[in-house]
Order: C-alpha cells, then structure tokens, then sequence
C-alpha cells in the first residue's frame, strides 16, 4: 500500500488585497516556524488565488488536509479564528467561479476519490480593498491562530497518525 | 447598432429584478432588469464593481515589481496580466526584440495559460448549462452535476486544466505568483527535463482537446435554432493578428472589422491603441466603455475574444485548429469575410483556440531554441511602453509611464472583459427580449441571461473569495423600490 503523501496546507487569499492576504501570510509563518516538518517531509504547503476544482487532485492520497483562508463572519462572533472539521457538500460555491473547502471535496467524492480528514482554517479579517496590507486585527487573529494550528499539529504528530500526519 | 433598452423612460413606475452576483464568472458583478405590470422589459444592465482603482495600485512602484504585482490584479488570468505588463516595461528597458529563447519560454507560458483557462470555462463553468439546457434542474446544473453524469468529461477538464498549469509551473517558476518574465525577457531557462515532463502527457492532451472540438460543435449543431439567435446581436471585432494575418494570440498588430466583415483597420502598432481606440463611462457603471474611435461611441463597441480572434484571422497555422476553424466557417456557411455573431458560438471558438494552444505548445516543445540560455535583451531606455495580448478573454492592453527614478508615473490598463462591456450588455438586452419580455421571471429564466454573460467568459473582478463573501441573492423590487422578495440560492433550490 502506497504511503499517505503529507499534510496538506492549502491556504488561499490575494497578497495584495488586505486582510485577504491571510491565508498565504498564514503560510509564510508556518513555513518559518515548521521547516522541520516540511523537510521532514511531513507537511506540505499550497497557496492559491482562490480554490478550484482541480485542488480536488491536491487533495488525492492524503491523510489529512487544513485549507486556510480569511474569513468574514464566524459562527463565534467574538472568535479571531475557528478551526473546523469540513466535509463534502454541495453549497452555492457550485454556482460561482470559485469553490468553498467543502465543495472541492464534494467534487473529489462525484470524481470517485475517497476524501481526506479536512479542517477548514478560518481567521477573521475585515478589510479586503486593493493595494492594502493586513490590518491589525487581521495580523493579531493570525498569531493566534499560528499557535493553535501548532498546537493540533504537535497533537496529530503526538497522536502517532505515521504518514500524513 | 447599440440597443434601447439601456435606459428606461420613466424607472420609478417598475419592478426591479436583481441577479446579484451573476454567478460563475469570475469576480462580482450584477444584472438589474426594470419591468412593468405586464411583465414587459423596460431596461436591462450588467453593473461591474471594482475596476476603477487598478491603476491608482500600480502607480508609485518602481516598474521591474510590476510584472509581478499585476498578477495580484486577478485571480484567473494571472499570467496574461504578467506576461502583458512585461511585453510593455521591454520597450521600457529598450529591449525591442527578445531573444529567441525568451519569446519562447513566453510563449510557452501563455499558451499553457489559454489551455487552462479555456479548459476552466468550457469543462466546468458553461458544460452544465450546455450539457443540461439553460433552464434544467439548477441542483444538476453545475460541476459535480456533470462529474456524476459524465465523469469522465469532468476529468478531461481537470486534467487538461492541470496540464496547463504545469506548463505554467515550469515557465514561470511557480503555479502562482511565478515570475518567469521581466522586462526584457525571462529569468528562468526551460531544461530537457523539464521539456520532456512536458511532452510525455501531450499525445493525451491533444486527443481531449479533439474530442472537445467535436464536442462543443455537436452541442452546437444539435441545437441549432436556438444557438444560433440566442441574444445575438451583430458587432464589430478587434483582436490583435500575427504575421501575414495568422492567429497569434501573443504578439501582433491590431486588426478590427465591422458587422458586416469589412475591415475597419489593420496593421496597428500596439504602441498607437489610442490612435484607434477611445474610452468612455457611463454614470451607472464602474466599467468603462472603450470604442473605435472612428465610429464613434454609441456605434463604435465591438466584440473581443474567441469568437473575435478565430474570425478576425486570415488564418491558424497549425493544422488541426485550423481544420477545426473552416469546419466551424463551413457549418454557419459565411460568406467570404462574413462574420458570425452568435454569442453561444464564442464557446466553439474557445475550444478550437485550445486545440491550438495544445499544437503550439508541442511546437514549441519540439524547438530547441526553447532551451537556450540567451535570457535578456536590452537596449536604450525609454519612458514608455504599451504592450498588448490576447488574454483567454479578449485582447488586454497595458500602457506605462516611468519617469526616471524607475517608477511608474501613469498607468492606463483595459481589459479583456472592459472591452465587451456593452457586449455583454447589448447580449443581455436580446436575451431579455427573447426570453423575459411579458413572462414572470424564474429562476431557470434568468439563467438565460446568465448562460449569455458566461458565454464571454468575463472577469467581472479579482481574485477576493474569503469565506462569506460570495451572496448569492435574486432580489425582488416593486415599483416603489421596496423589497418583496428575497431569495438565497444554493446549490440546491431557490
């Protein structure tokens, strides 16, 4: 049996567009703070524009994958950051351009492709205009959300998932 | 040739139906359609939000970050935006003629984009209304309700999807934000590796891309009556054309003709677009309305894109696109020079223009001239350059001013999508004629003009998709402009 290829981290966002520069910035600190891991082969980091049908061969053979992404409104309207399961679902992403988590895994389910353990990375911003950078909300939400990410990832690795984290 | 229904006599006395955002197509954009009690159509709109202030995000940088930032400009095409802005800083740093290498490696790259992006919006964004009929079962209507009636349709379309980002990947350094091109030419050789990773999956890219050709004109054929009216409007084209009047979609000069064929100009240096092309706005849209100067603004719009480019060329000059492309002239019977104006056959011209970025990119995989080490060109300086391209969507014009500190001091960008704006909304207008006119509208209804507006494949915006910033309402209005109803759609129902 083939073994499971590593963590994926998807992280989508526009650097250019504030606060939805999240996602690639999440993954700028994470590539600093777990080179270890990477090398080690252990977790692997993407970053896109926006998520598309195609992620879903991304996603092909994994364990476990964790989109990271800015988020508007969360369901705790005092939370900086929410870090949930997402399963395969049809939603109104399939009328647009472009996917939510769990239409890309709803896509690999209609593909045939079993779907990973996936977890939706949220972090709160508020500002999203052209040319600007993260605000300050955005950029102490991210910190905060870097630990607990480190945090679920020591438990996954500690949990002894072997391959795939 | 521009239509009524624009502007209403009297908006006040009329209900208001709202498409907002009109949905997969890139970026957010609305329709807002104005009817009496009759249910007859008064006035029919296509607003677009967000363009106004690339420039201003350009402006102030030094030119070499610009290639790079403009990617950010889109979230779908960003390797047009790329490779455009550094045709236009070459004349800027005096490279007027690249080196064979370069031109290549670019070449290679933006062939690898129209292959993905073509192969995004036929497979995925148009195949469902295509494949199930405008008005079918909207819970049916989309990517997953064709991956689960035709499985391995939706395939092809990821895979050739894949194919071209790979392309990408390996000209431009990386899927996204790459930065391959520089003004003057690239920064990365091509290796045999490299090329051969390339060439191996190209005998299967081909054959989908065939089988899509014939594809895309059977859906066509099969439905002819319809397809061929479906809010067609008649319209000028402009595209940029290669040498001796090939179809070129990376470099070129500038060729329109009228409704009727005749050619309005040609041979246009990219230097002189504005000698030829002027701009326009309208108090009720972010979008500007370019138009040829010559005809002036309320009859001077035209179309760009496929349609436009497989049209406006003398011919394609490699052998199974060009094939495809005098099928395609046999089956609507043109006369010599004749032009078809179809909005739904923009879908049959994109597939024939990514059979031809298949064969060019084997072509180009063949020269061994793409693994040269000759990178960069340059020359004197100069203070300003215009580079133009035929982005997946239509031909995409940037224009820099560099004062000498290095920064851009004026910045002028239209894109594809600018150009056919009144396009799209001359198209609209004939879809609500034929489709809405004295009939309650639906949702499967309004799907009409939506199927017309992702005919063109517009990028209404770029790339902002965080979590919960995608509604997706169908608003009701009554004269008084208070709302009656509210729908959010989902993948499901209404």
């Amino acid at each position: 049996m083939p073994a499971k290829r590593p963590l994926l981290l998807l992280a989508i966002g526009n650097p250019s567009r504030g606060d939805d520069a999240l996602g690639p910035a999440f993954l700028e600190r994470v590539e600093a703070e777990h080179a270890g891991a990477i090398a080690a082969g252990e977790l692997e980091l993407l970053t896109d524009f926006q998520l598309q049908v195609e992620h879903a061969l991304d996603l092909v053979g994994r364990r476990r994958v964790v989109f990271v992404d800015a988020a508007v409104t969360l369901a705790d309207p005092r939370a900086a950051f929410t870090l949930e399961r997402a399963e395969a679902r049809k939603d109104e992403s399939f009328s647009s351009h472009a996917l939510s988590p769990a239409a890309v895994l709803e896509a690999m389910r209609a593909l045939g492709e079993p779907t990973p353990e996936s977890w939706v990375l949220a972090i709160r911003g508020e500002r999203f205009e052209l040319g600007e950078g993260l605000s300050d909300a955005a950029r102490v939400a991210l910190s905060a959300a870097l630990v607990a990410f480190s945090e679920r990832l020591r438990g996954w690795r500690d949990a002894g998932a072997g391959d795939g984290a | 040739m521009s239509s009524s229904l624009e502007k209403a006599d009297d908006p006040t006395k009329l209900r208001r139906v709202v498409i907002d955002p009109v949905s997969r197509v890139e970026g957010h954009g609305k329709v807002t359609i104005l009817l009496d009690e009759a249910g007859k159509v008064h006035q029919v709109r296509l607003h677009i939000v967000e363009f106004r202030g690339f420039e201003r995000f350009i402006q102030g940088r030094p030119y070499w970050e610009v290639p790079v930032m403009v990617q950010r400009l889109c979230g779908i095409c960003p390797v047009s935006h790329h490779l455009c802005a550094s045709k236009a800083l070459d004349l800027v740093v005096g490279a007027r003629r690249l080196t064979e290498t370069a031109e290549k490696v670019r070449r290679l790259m933006h062939y690898g984009q129209m292959l993905q992006s073509h192969a995004l919006h036929f497979f995925h964004l148009a195949s469902p209304d295509l494949l199930f009929g405008f008005g079918s079962d909207l819970a049916k209507r989309n990517i997953v309700g064709v991956a689960a009636a035709f499985p391995e349709l939706a395939k092809q379309g990821i895979m050739l999807r894949k194919y071209g980002q790979e392309v990408i990947r390996i000209t431009a350094g990386k899927r996204v934000h790459g930065t391959g091109a520089i003004p003057g030419g690239v920064n990365k050789q091509v290796t045999a590796a490299e090329r051969d990773e390339l060439l191996a999956p190209l005998p299967q890219v081909l054959e989908w891309a065939r089988g899509a050709v014939k594809l895309v004109a059977d859906l066509h054929l099969s439905h002819r009556a319809e397809y061929d009216r479906f809010g067609t409007v008649p319209s000028s084209f402009l595209s940029l054309v290669g040498e001796g009047g090939k179809l070129d979609l990376y470099d070129g000069t500038l060729r329109a003709r009228d409704h009727a064929g005749q050619i309005l100009f040609d041979g246009v240096d990219p230097q002189d677009y504005r000698s030829q092309i002027e701009e326009n706005v309208r108090s009720w849209s972010y979008m500007k309305f370019p138009f040829i100067g010559s005809l002036g603004p309320d009859v001077g719009w035209y179309r760009v894109g496929p349609l436009a480019r497989i049209q406006n060329c003398d011919f394609i000059d490699t052998p199974l696109a060009e094939e495809a492309r005098q099928q395609f002239r046999a089956a609507f019977a043109v006369p010599e020079n004749g032009l078809v104006h179809a909005p739904l056959a923009y879908h049959w011209a994109r597939i024939i223009e990514l059979l031809h970025s298949a064969e060019v990119i084997e072509r180009l995989l063949h020269d061994d001239a793409l693994l040269g080490d000759e990178l960069l060109a340059k020359g004197p300086r100069a203070k300003s350059g215009v580079g133009i391209i035929e982005a997946p969507r239509g031909t995409l014009i940037h224009h820099y001013e560099v004062n000498d500190q290095d920064l851009v001091t004026e910045c002028n960008l239209i894109v594809s999508t600018t150009h056919n704006n009144q396009a799209m909304n001359e198209t609209i207008r004939e879809v609500a004629r034929q489709y809405l006119d004295g009939k309650e509208p639906t949702e499967g209804l309004l799907n009409h003009v939506e199927v017309a507006i992702r005919a063109y494949d517009p990028c209404l915006s770029c790339a902002t998709h965080a979590l919960g910033k995608m509604p997706l309402t169908l608003e009701f209005v009554d004269p008084s402009g208070a709302l009656v109803e509210r729908l959010v759609r989902d993948g499901e129902s209404l």
